[in-house]
């Protein structure tokens, strides 16, 4: 299932052990799961540029090989309204560690959930998903299942979750796209079968929910050493 | 890597349905010794020919000591070896070239203490030869009324009536503790395997064997851990098998604690994955050692999984509200009866009963209610597709109450079809009422909660 252009992304990111954002979210398209537009540049005209092109507000978010954990540095902008907020920004993230670029990103709304993977010793590939957003390692509110999942497998862990009512429409809210949710759940299962021997674990953290679909808002990919 | 948890295909015929067994390694001089032990229960108590080997030879008990494998006149089915562990590779060498069927290796002092080359040495003389054996550092196999290589004496043993329920435990300890659990709730045993360190026979192997074991219609395990990836071989093997698999998981709390490197690691901790794959693949786990036997005694009785919604009758009140909080509380629903399900009830009630008794569910019949109330009731019930199960709160102090009403009922789910769990509070007191359910599957549990694990355990049997 890997293509030509999935294997070179791995075989680069071999060495600093992981596949930053811009080339993880460029791996789950090819896999057939919904990413936001993004642009990655490197210099500030080319991000004004890109800005203008997604229109403000945008997400901008540093890349570094070195940053794992973006929000922690400051590393993340959500809702850059205008030229001067993201020339700021730019040069804030042009002094971080291992600076090679800033991605320009859509904002996109939603329901966050969290979905990842891991390679457990005793099971193999497993899949997880759950409420995301900053409190998920507090509410822990989530649902695993040994890869590769099945349709029935989905709905059940949809079903487990006791934030279920948020994805079904509670009160007021409107139900979100399930059907879309389970053909992302059925691709990232996928794609992690056929990464099995390469990766340590994934997060897609928070993939945005609503009535007209889902989209991974962040990727992370560990790879195994 | 060795792979440890390749399924082994070896036959296990002679391991478990031996006629000749070799116990390798008895005393001349200790009675007590764990082989004098187990070579004394299996020559006095089972039907099997058994023959003593140790390397001095002698007479113990008036019987031929043999001093090698090679002495034994027949042909040896299983070796049970208890000698001390630098000499249990030479002997296993010796069964192995004596056309020996397999073996038991009770004897520790291998991996488990540091001697892992020991182990290791054996693992790859019995797959090169096709030998099968458990253990080592284990008790071995229990089959009631053929055998068992347990270095316990009989008379210390509590003893379950044969039955349909398979227990491999990695510990011999909690073995045992389950089968006096089991002789005590009157769940019967086809076969218990204490696996020990679990060198070449591991779960895999046993689950696979059980699957086409016609003795066992429920497997249970006590599992502390499996081996990389053998977790996943042993829920792909399970889906493919029809027999109910209950699993009680050890070391939970010992989660590999290494610094994860991102929110799905964290989360998806050892036990966490452990649970819910089981689950996904419609394994029952039981939380501690109670739900193992409710979950036991249940599956034995039924095989077929069913919905989540309960019907209750009782003599008491109370009893009826504990049952259904505890239900809810299990995820199980306690559905509101139509007004035609009620009304078949009361129009076959005792007319003392008919105007008082509540009959909404929980089904209340009160205090004054006789066998004929109860039974009215369950016909009823057991009809009902409203309700997938029944649970039956019986008081048996209560004075319109006898013995046969468990015979009674049991003959009702032999007609409906429809899972009966009995709740009847003292078990020497009421073994007769006890019995009459028991004997003709319906099983019963000496508390409220056990009668609604019972429920849930069947409830659970398939995936979720």
């Amino acid at each position: 299932m890997l293509n030509q252009e999935m294997g070179e992304i791995i075989r680069k990111a071999q060495k600093a052990g992981w596949i930053m954002e811009p080339e993880a979210k460029r791996l789950l398209s090819l896999a057939g799961i919904p990413v936001p537009e993004f642009r990655w540049v490197s210099t500030l005209p080319e991000a004004l540029k890109a800005a203008e092109a997604i229109r403000y507000p945008v997400v901008a978010k540093v890349v570094s090989p070195d940053i794992i954990h973006k929000s922690e540095v400051r590393g993340v902008v959500v809702g850059i309204k205008d030229k001067a907020q993201l020339t700021d920004t730019f040069s804030a993230f042009s002094k971080l560690e291992g600076f090679c670029g800033i991605l320009i990103e859509e904002l996109v709304p939603g329901i966050e959930l969290i979905v990842g993977a891991k390679i457990d010793y005793q099971f193999g590939p497993v899949i997880l998903m759950g409420i995301g957003g900053t409190g998920v390692e507090i509410y822990q509110d989530t649902a695993l299942r040994m890869a590769p999942l099945s349709e029935k497998d989905v709905t059940s862990m949809v079903d487990s979750l006791k934030g279920d009512k948020l994805l079904k429409g509670y009160r007021s809210t409107e139900p979100v796209d399930l059907v879309a949710l389970n053909q992302l759940m059925l691709n990232f299962s996928t794609l992690v079968m056929a990464l099995e021997n390469r990766f340590e674990s994934i997060d897609l953290n928070p993939v945005k929910c609503t009535a007209n679909g889902s989209i991974v808002a962040d990727a992370r990919i560990m790879l195994s050493g | 890597m060795t792979d440890k948890c390749a399924e082994v295909s070896l036959d296990f015929t002679r391991l478990f349905h031996p006629k000749t067994i070799a116990v390798i390694g008895v005393s001349l001089t200790n009675d007590s010794h764990p082989a004098n032990v187990i070579y004394n229960k299996m020559h006095l108590r089972y039907p099997v020919k058994v023959y003593p080997v140790n390397p001095r030879g002698g007479i113990l008990k008036r019987d031929r000591v043999y001093a090698d494998i090679a002495d034994v006149p027949v042909r040896i089915d299983l070796a049970v070896v208890a000698a001390r562990a630098k000499f249990v590779p030479k002997i296993l060498q010796r069964c192995i070239e004596n056309d020996v069927g397999s073996a038991v290796i009770i004897s520790g002092g291998f991996a488990e203490s540091g001697r892992s080359d020991l182990q290791e040495k054996m693992v790859s003389m019995a797959r090169e030869a096709g030998f099968p054996f458990i253990g080592p550092n284990c008790l071995g196999i229990y089959a009631p009324t053929r055998f068992d290589t347990f270095f316990l004496p009989g008379e210390r043993l509590v003893r379950p009536d044969p039955g349909r329920v398979a227990i491999v435990s990695q510990s011999g300890g909690v073995l045992v503790d389950q089968m006096v659990k089991f002789a005590e709730q009157g769940i019967g045993l086809s076969l218990a395997v204490s696996i020990g360190n679990k060198a070449l026979i591991r779960e895999l192997d046993l689950l696979n064997y059980l699957a086409d074991d016609p003795e066992t219609r429920v497997i249970a395990f006590y599992i502390e851990g499996f081996e990389k990836n053998e977790g996943r071989r042993f829920v792909q093997l399970a889906n493919r098998i029809s027999k109910p698999i209950i699993v009680l998981k050890a070391g939970k709390s010992a989660e590999g604690r290494r610094a994860a490197s991102s929110h799905t690691a964290s989360l998806a901790g050892d036990y966490r994955v452990f649970s819910e794959v089981l689950s996904q693949h419609g394994i029952v786990e039981a939380q501690n050692e109670f739900e193992m036997v409710s979950f036991c005694e249940a599956l034995s009785c039924y095989q077929k999984s069913i919905r989540e919604r309960v019907g209750i009758i009782s003599v008491s009140g109370g009893h009826g509200v504990l049952a259904t909080d505890i239900c809810i509380a299990r995820g199980l629903t306690v559905p509101q009866l139509s007004e035609s399900v009620q009304q078949q009830i009361r129009e076959n009630l005792s007319a003392s009963i008919q105007p008082i008794a509540s009959l909404e569910n929980p089904v209340d019949l009160t205090g004054s209610a006789r066998d004929d109330d109860f039974v009215a009731a369950a016909n009823v019930l057991s009809r009902a597709p409203a309700v997938d199960s029944v649970i039956l709160l019986l008081l048996p102090y209560s004075p319109g109450i006898s013995s046969d009403l468990g015979a009674r009922l049991s003959y009702v789910f032999g007609r409906e079809g429809k899972p009966l769990m009995a709740y009847v509070p003292h078990q020497e007191k009421y073994r007769m009422l006890i019995e009459g359910f028991e004997l003709n599957d319906v099983p019963v549990s000496s508390s409220i909660d056990g009668a609604v694990l019972m429920v849930e355990a069947i409830r659970r049997c398939r995936p979720c």
